[in-house]
C-alpha cells in the first residue's frame, strides 16, 4: 500500500517561503495570485495492506517525527 | 564541573564549545556520539551547534530522535544541567524538552553576524555571573533562528520568567525577539546565540564565558 503524506503549514503560520516564491512568481507576471503557502509531499511504501491500520501507523509517524505539529498540519492520503 | 558534549553526523561546533567547558570548568567534557544510548556520569549535558543530519525534514528533527537523545531527555528529566547552542536549541525543541520551534528567518537569509542581547535572568545556573538585564554581543549563525510558540506558549514562558535572552534588535522575526528560553526547572537553556565562539578575545568577543563560567561555578 502507498500513502501520501502532505505537510502544510497551520494557519496564521507566517510562511516565508511561500511569501518569496508568490513574490517570484508575480515578477515573473502571473497576475492575480492571492496568498502562495508552501509544504512538503511525503511518500511511503507500507507492507501493510488494512487500510485502518496503516492510517493509525501513519498518523503516528506524523505525530512522532514527520510533522511538528507546533506549526504544521499533516493530511494522509491512501492508494491502493 | 564534568560535563558531555553530545556529538551528532553534522554538529560542527562540538569542539568550540568543549574549549569553553574545558576552559571554564578546568576539565575536558567528555565527547558522546549519538549512536551511544549511556552517557557517563555529569553534571551539564551540552548539545552543541551545527547541522546535524543535514537538517534532513526540519532542523533538529532527525536528532531529536537519535539513541543518545533518550538518555539525554532521562538525565534532563532527573535534573541534568542541559545547554543547547543554536543547532542544540532546534535539537531541544524537536525532542519536546523546550516548547515551540526555531523556524526559517524572517528574511530567508543565513544570518552570521554578532547581536546584541540582554539578559533576562542573573539567578539561573547557566547566567550567575552575568548582571541582571546586562547587555551582551554575541554571534549569531543561523538560518532556522526564527522562534515561534503559540500564544499561550509565549504568554506562559513572559509570565513564568523563562525567558533567557532577548534580541535587542531582532534579527530573524523571533516571537517577542527571544533568543532563549529555559524550562521550567531553569536547568534546561536553548539559546540561538553561540556563547563558545566569544568565550575567549582571540575569538574577538568575551560575552559568552560568563554563561560557561556560571556553568562551572553552580554545578562544581
Amino acid at each position: 500500500m502507498r500513502a501520501r503524506i502532505h505537510i502544510t503549514l497551520k494557519d496564521g503560520v507566517l510562511d516565508p517561503q511561500g511569501k518569496a516564491v508568490g513574490q517570484a512568481l508575480a515578477a515573473l507576471g502571473f497576475a492575480g495570485l492571492g496568498e502562495v503557502r508552501q509544504g512538503k509531499v511525503i511518500d511511503i511504501d507500507l507492507a501493510e495492506t488494512d487500510s485502518g491500520r496503516a492510517r493509525e501507523s501513519l498518523e503516528a509517524m506524523c505525530e512522532r517525527l514527520l510533522a511538528n505539529t507546533v506549526i504544521e498540519d499533516y493530511e494522509i492520503t491512501l492508494a491502493e | 564541573m564534568r560535563a558531555a558534549v553530545i556529538v551528532f553526523p553534522g554538529s560542527n561546533c562540538d569542539r568550540d564549545t568543549a574549549v569553553a567547558i574545558e576552559a571554564a570548568a578546568g576539565r575536558a567534557p567528555a565527547m558522546v556520539w549519538h549512536e551511544d544510548a549511556e552517557l557517563p556520569a555529569v553534571d551539564l549535558i551540552a548539545i552543541p551547534g551545527g547541522f546535524a543530519y543535514g537538517d534532513y525534514l526540519r532542523s533538529g528533527a532527525m536528532a531529536a530522535h537519535s539513541p543518545v537523545m533518550r538518555a539525554v531527555a532521562a538525565r534532563a528529566r532527573a535534573g541534568t544541567a542541559v545547554l543547547g547552542i543554536c543547532n542544540g536549541f532546534q535539537v531541544l525543541t524537536e525532542a519536546g524538552l523546550l516548547p515551540g520551534v526555531l523556524m526559517r528567518n524572517a528574511g530567508l537569509r543565513f544570518i552570521c553576524r554578532d547581536v546584541a542581547l540582554r539578559v533576562e535572568r542573573a539567578d539561573t545556573v547557566f547566567t550567575r555571573r552575568y548582571a541582571p538585564g546586562a547587555a551582551l554581543t554575541l554571534p549569531v549563525a543561523h538560518n532556522d533562528g526564527n522562534y515561534v510558540a503559540d500564544r499561550a506558549t509565549i504568554d506562559r514562558l513572559e509570565g513564568e520568567g523563562l525567558v533567557a535572552f532577548r534580541y535587542r534588535d531582532n534579527p530573524n522575526g523571533s516571537a517577542a525577539s527571544i533568543a532563549g528560553i529555559f524550562d521550567p526547572t531553569r536547568r534546561i537553556l536553548g539559546m540561538m546565540p553561540h556563547p563558545e565562539r566569544a568565550a575567549e578575545a582571540v575569538l574577538g568577543g568575551t560575552d559568552g564565558r560568563a554563561l560557561f563560567e556560571s556553568l562551572a561555578e553552580s554545578l562544581a
